[in-house]
């Protein structure tokens, strides 16, 4: 069918977007079966079908973001299985993934954010500028440009997302399921826009995917999926002429194989009957403040039992809020609200358990199957075991999971995620239901489903269901609907009676009359775009300053770009100032704590005697000990038990016994032995204790020697000077602080550069590293770059601290050290990324970026024993280490006074380190998702 | 409370670690290489100690000084001109540099006292300390033979018979071992439960927790049961298959008091960790908070430097840090064979310590877990 499509498609036109043969296997799940396609250039093409089908697969594949397994995809004249194509082509090519702003950062605000885009694009300042402030106004963005991506409500994330799309004049522009979430007024002036900015840009090709059925009739040319193929392709007219059929989403319906079609059947909404009156919600004069920010202002409902009530408004009118208030989720400012006739209260587990609530983000645990998140949230929810797997297979069939009822939700399409989180909310039968948006990016078929089930638990189960939602069909299916718009409740009421009232036919018409009354009245809270009727059509770049992108010249560095990811990294850093902290104070505090805690002078040793002779010669002995002051005498031992235990119990570092007879067989010149155990435990200190105990004991026969009558003064045979160098005093101090300054400099800024590109992964916005001109290096390097200056900041301030507060001098080279400062936080933060090429999860990283820099750098260095006296593996990564180097310039520049020349070898191996460390996080680095 | 809740949670955050096969090749690479290569990386106390000779006497006897370091304690001396003594020492070559003045030898034998000058490299603080120590004892001892020889020598009268316990040939390995696992121990208790509580907010699945019946007590002990699980099964297996089997080292008290003190620690780590968690806002925030945190109770806990030595005020507020109890409670059994009887305070300051650092992180989670939404 689909091959007579692409014949039948006039000759002439030129094609954007070839894929021929195209498979895509997810494991061993075919998401792409063979899939070819043409797409004309010039048009709004929408690609339609119900969820999973692999409509973002083929998007992602399009886009270049995702290698392509099998097949071959010619975009804009080249085959994107090609580097140097994807790369050429890149800039002409926009991507925008599924998911509210995916691709955003969402610490930075919309203007930021867009700038980010247009940065990586290579504008100018003042075009980026002009380009940005036609985007905001052209999306009704203008009044939040300043609000942090992250706090805007979904609708606007999606603006967002298309603005940053736009920033740049693509020639392709991809939006996957762009309007999903985005409230009817948005949705109609989204479509405004596209309109606009395609008649400024007449040959600019969309390809886009929506859930919405009414929006297919406004694309140019349709593509129609199923199960991974295509069911046919052509203009609406066409498919509809071929279906049959009246409207797109029946055609769609009857373009379904067979046995899908038999699923399918209108939704049956009987009259609610046997009202009691009995109130199952009830909410007076709710109120939520943040800040000066009022979300929800003063909302008063009250919401029957068995009744389903139906949420409107625009995209942040505060919707979500009030449903977060009534489940317990956020504390009301103002005003009280009841469920089930019991206050609110986020303690009452009872009342808990009666509802079932679902999020506008998918909420879910991903690392767990389909199957394991149904039966965990039965268990929760004290389902009784013996019903859970039951109910289980129940909710999967009934939800249409069944198929994928053991793959993990992050594999799972939209579409697919939201029947799974609607279904964990209705797992333990819960008499009420609190739904923010459960619709939202599912294809018809499934929403219809979901509804009769919704009908069927109202009407048979009295079931309260309180519903927000954009589509206006599901709101004609509510008992009662509130419309809301700037925190407020504009108008309760049946959708017939507000239809009625408006005088209008239809739900969507009454709902922008009154949104239009409302924002008449001078609110302009809203992120509606009423205002940009009257504009001029939008033509991507204003008249003033000409597009002019140049893309830079292959195989260059571009600075810009690189700068571009510097700048969101930078700003990041400030927007969480509790990092940058963290880093500068937390390394302070970690020198003090270790500077003044680790020492290697091993004085105050503990020691106890067994002293079997009790005689003033033994007493003589032990003072010669005790009057060191490497040891302290407790309290002497009474027998060998007592020796045993006490010894095993680490309270004695030294026990001696000094036998029976000990002054006697003394005077007489007879052999005698006293006996010295020192603690193993610990060999370095026991090393010391011997070493210690020694010398004493060699100290105390000379005196008794010297003492002995007619003996000659004791004189050595030579003299040993020694000379302790660099620290004459053998502090700790002087060897531990310039060593810490070398390890902190490690640990800390690889694990701000681990994170931040395992955070990009985690989040999502590493597609943009996929989609965008942007080449590796320029993404590490930037990135890198903020990081680097942090950590020199660090080191200045480590430096002045050992210099002043621990007194140690530094007597080198200042300029050598701080060279090799420099080379060496390049490495360390390299050493980050490095650790977050192969973690994908955070907490890997956290732990590997512990595992990999702890362990070496504070064992393997030099820090304590030398790396030339490492054993094994140890030794060799001690050589290898960056750390180990500059810890001998720390050392060599603070305490023995060594210049450039000096370390020249360390320095070198210091600069090799770099481009090695790069070089392999640029290589590991991929450029497309696998 | 309710066990199921807990139990069913738990069961959750074991699915969550098995899934994420990069972190547990990372445990198990710090269970088993780290710790096998962190061990016996570790020198006995001087080893291969760089030394280098500059004999300006080139007598017999200066030869034979020179011939009397070598491996395991010293690497082969370097016979160097004077002129390059300083550089060598400038460039960290060597931690020793002997200095054998001319005419050593006859100077010696007539009873002038000569005096040979040793250089030591006091950066290198281990070496430099228990280095010099053995260089003097072996050229008294060798200048003490030579001359023998010519002039007669009596036996001291009182003998020290010095013996190490516990580890009598003080092999660094076996103490270095079982250190690495103390910290590996921790370390993973703070990451996977922090972690695992970050991870619920950062993805919004907190979310979901607080609109069912389960209460934050049960979140948090859903939390500390697995994770505590985790870590112990890993110390475990590398107690007896890497320390025990592959290093060799004997253990000396009781295993099941060892992991019941173990368990005892990470019930206090473990909280630890929660509390980080409600602390950072973020993943990257608590990175860094466990760097910051963990640094300390690694360094200070004893188990890299010994107690004694460090500042009396460090020792005081080291006490309430669960390792320092841990790492003495683990040098005691497993070095020393050490019972529940001598054992018994660290098992109750832990305990202690425990109860306290969970009751505040509860307390924490409780008054901050309606912010993470």
């Amino acid at each position: 069918m689909m091959d007579d499509q692409v014949r039948e498609r006039p000759l002439g036109e030129e094609t954007v977007v070839r894929v021929s043969d195209v498979s895509l296997r997810y494991g061993t799940r075919l998401a792409l079966d063979a899939v070819s396609l043409d797409v004309p250039a010039g048009k709004i093409v929408g690609l339609i079908g119900p969820d999973g089908v692999g409509k973002s697969s083929l998007f992602s594949l399009i886009s270049g973001a995702r290698v392509i397994q099998q097949g071959r995809i010619e975009v804009l004249g080249g085959n994107m299985a090609d580097a140097r194509h994807r790369r050429e082509v890149c800039p002409r090519l926009a991507y925008m993934p599924q998911g509210l702003g995916k691709n955003l950062y969402p610490t930075l605000s919309v203007v930021e954010n867009i700038d980010f885009f247009g940065r990586l694009f290579g504008h100018h300042e003042v075009e980026r500028r002009q380009r940005i402030a036609d985007l905001l106004d052209a999306t009704g963005l203008a009044p939040f440009r300043d609000r942090p991506a992250g706090k805007l409500s979904g609708g606007m994330k999606q603006k967002l997302g298309l603005c940053c799309a736009l920033i740049h004049d693509p020639d392709l522009l991809i939006l996957d399921e762009p309007t999903t979430g985005v409230d009817p007024l948005s949705r109609r002036q989204f479509w405004e826009l596209v309109q606009r900015i395609r008649s400024g840009r007449p040959g600019m090709s969309v390809l886009m995917s929506t859930a919405y059925m009414e929006e297919a009739a406004r694309f140019d040319w349709l593509v129609a999926m199923h199960a991974g193929r295509l069911l046919a392709a052509g203009s609406p007219r066409e498919l509809l002429e071929r279906s049959g059929t009246k409207s797109l989403e029946e055609a769609f319906v009857a373009l379904l194989p067979e046995e899908e079609r038999r699923g399918h059947r209108s939704v049956v909404l009987p009259a609610r009957i046997g009202e009691d009156g009995t109130v199952a919600i009830e909410a007076r004069d709710l109120t939520m403040r943040f800040g000066d920010f009022v979300a929800v202002d003063h909302v008063t409902f009250r919401i029957e039992r068995g009744e389903i009530f139906g949420f409107l408004g625009s995209n942040g009118c505060g919707k979500t809020t009030t449903m977060k208030m009534l489940t317990g989720l956020l504390p009301a400012s103002e005003g009280q609200a009841w469920l089930f006739g019991q206050a609110v209260d986020s303690k009452d587990l009872a009342t808990r358990r009666r509802v079932g609530y679902m999020s506008q983000a998918f909420s879910l645990y991903s690392e767990l199957t389909v199957r394991q998140n149904l039966a965990l949230h039965a268990e929760l929810f004290h389902v009784p075991a013996t019903e859970i797997g039951a109910r289980v297979e129940a909710m999967a069939g009934r939800f249409g999971l069944t198929g994928v009822i053991d793959a993990r939700p992050d594999a799972l399409p939209l579409g697919l995620r939201q029947r799974l989180s609607l279904a964990v909310a209705m797992i333990h039968r819960p008499e009420m239901l609190i739904l923010d948006e459960p619709t939202s990016g599912v294809d018809p078929v499934a929403r219809d489903a979901f509804w009769q089930i919704m009908i069927d638990l109202a009407r048979q189960d009295k079931v309260t269901i309180f519903v927000s939602t954009h589509f206006m069909n599901e709101a004609m299916r509510c008992d009662r609907i509130s419309l809301m718009h700037a925190g407020k409740v504009l108008v309760s009421g049946e959708p017939a009676t507000l239809m009625a009232e408006r005088g209008v036919d239809n739900l969507d018409d009454a709902f922008i009359g009154y949104l239009e009354d409302a924002m008449a009245g001078g609110e302009t809270r809203s992120a509606s775009l009423l205002e940009s009727r009257a504009t001029p059509p939008f033509t991507g770049v204003s008249p003033s300053v000409p597009a002019v992108v140049t893309p830079p010249p292959r195989g260059r560095m571009d600075l810009r770009r690189l700068l571009s990811y510097t700048r969101v990294e930078a700003l990041g850093l400030r927007r969480d100032p509790i990092r940058a902290t963290l880093a500068l104070l937390g390394s302070l505090l970690l020198m003090f704590v270790v500077g003044y805690g680790i020492s290697m002078d091993v004085d105050d040793l503990t020691f106890a005697v067994l002293d079997r002779d009790q005689t003033s010669a033994s007493h003589d002995y032990v003072m010669n000990l005790a009057g060191s002051r490497y040891f302290v005498e407790h309290a002497p031992i009474a027998d060998h038990t007592e020796l045993d235990r006490r010894m095993r119990s680490g309270e004695l570092s030294l026990a001696l016994e000094i036998p029976p007879g000990f002054a006697r067989d003394l005077g007489r010149g007879s052999r005698v032995e006293i006996g010295a155990w020192v603690d193993g435990a610990m060999p370095q200190r026991a090393e010391t204790v011997q070493g210690y105990v020694r010398g004493i004991h060699a100290h105390w026969l000379a005196d008794v020697a010297s003492r002995r009558p007619g003996s000659p003064p004791s004189a050595g045979l030579m003299q040993i000077e020694t000379r302790f160098r660099y620290n004459p005093d053998v502090k700790s101090v002087v060897s531990i602080v310039p060593g810490n300054i070398a390890i902190l400099l490690m640990l800390i800024p690889s694990m701000l550069t681990a994170l931040s590109v395992v955070r990009d992964k985690e989040m999502g916005s590493i597609v943009n590293l996929y989609v965008t001109p942007v080449t590796r290096l320029e993404f590490l390097l930037g990135k890198q770059l903020p990081y680097i200056l942090l950590a020199m900041l660090n080191f200045m301030l480590l430096t002045l601290l050992a210099v002043t507060a621990f007194k140690v001098p530094l007597t080198g080279s200042v300029f050598t050290l701080s060279l090799a400062a420099l080379l060496y936080v390049i490495s360390a933060t390299a050493m980050g990324f490095l650790i977050s090429a192969f973690t994908r999860s955070q907490i890997a990283a956290v732990f590997g970026t512990a595992v990999l820099t702890i362990l070496p750098a504070t064992q393997f260095s030099g820090l304590i024993d030398p790396v030339s006296s490492l054993e094994g593996l140890g030794a060799v990564i001690g050589r290898l280490y960056p750390t180990a180097h500059f810890l001998t310039i720390c050392r060599g520049t603070f305490s023995k006074a060594l210049g450039f020349a000096d370390v020249q070898s360390a320095l070198l191996a210091l600069v090799l380190a770099v481009p090695v460390l790069m070089g392999l996080c640029v290589a590991l680095l991929k450029k497309q998702e696998a | 409370m309710r066990v199921a809740n807990i139990l069913q949670l738990g069961i959750k955050e074991l699915r969550s670690l098995a899934r994420d096969s990069r972190l547990l090749i990372l445990i198990v690479y710090s269970f088993t290489v780290a710790i096998y290569v962190g061990a016996t990386a570790m020198p006995s106390t001087l080893n291969k100690a760089p030394i280098a000779i500059v004999d300006e006497d080139q007598s017999p006897l200066s030869l034979r000084l020179a011939g009397s370091f070598y491996p395991p304690h010293f690497l082969a001396p370097a016979l160097i001109p004077h002129a390059a003594m300083d550089e060598g020492m400038d460039a960290g070559l060597f931690t020793f540099a002997l200095n054998i003045p001319p005419e050593f030898q006859r100077d010696l034998l007539a009873g002038r006292v000569p005096t040979i000058q040793l250089n030591v490299d006091a950066t290198r603080m281990s070496q430099a300390f228990i280095g010099s120590g053995y260089i003097q004892t072996i050229l008294n001892d060798e200048v003490k033979a030579f001359a023998l020889r010519y002039r007669a020598g009596t036996a001291p009268p009182v003998d020290l018979a010095l013996r190490a316990r516990f580890n009598p040939s003080l092999t660094q390995t076996w103490f270095g071992a079982v250190m690495q696992i103390i910290n590996n121990v921790t370390m993973l208790s703070l990451v996977l439960t922090g972690a695992a509580l970050i991870r619920e907010r950062e993805r919004g699945t907190i979310e979901h927790l607080l609109v069912m019946p389960v209460t934050p007590l049960e979140i948090m002990l859903s939390k500390v049961w697995p994770m505590g699980l985790v870590v112990l099964a890993a110390c475990a297996f590398a107690l007896l298959f890497i320390v025990e089997g592959l290093l060799k080292m004997p253990i000396e008290g009781s295993l099941a008091l060892f992991f019941a003190g173990t368990a005892l620690h990470l019930f206090a780590s473990t909280s630890l960790g929660i509390f980080l968690a409600t602390v950072a806002r973020s993943m990257p925030q608590f990175g860094l908070l466990l760097v910051l945190v963990l640094l300390p109770l690694q360094m200070l806990s004893g188990g890299a430097t010994p107690r004694e030595s460090m500042p009396e005020f460090v020792q005081t507020v080291m006490l309430a840090a669960p390792t320092t109890h841990f790492v003495s409670l683990s040098q005691a059994i497993l070095y020393r064979g050490a019972g529940l009887e001598v054992v018994w305070p660290q098992f109750i300051s832990l305990a202690a310590i425990g109860a306290t650092f969970f009751g505040v992180a509860l307390a924490r989670l409780r008054k901050t877990i309606g912010l993470m939404v």
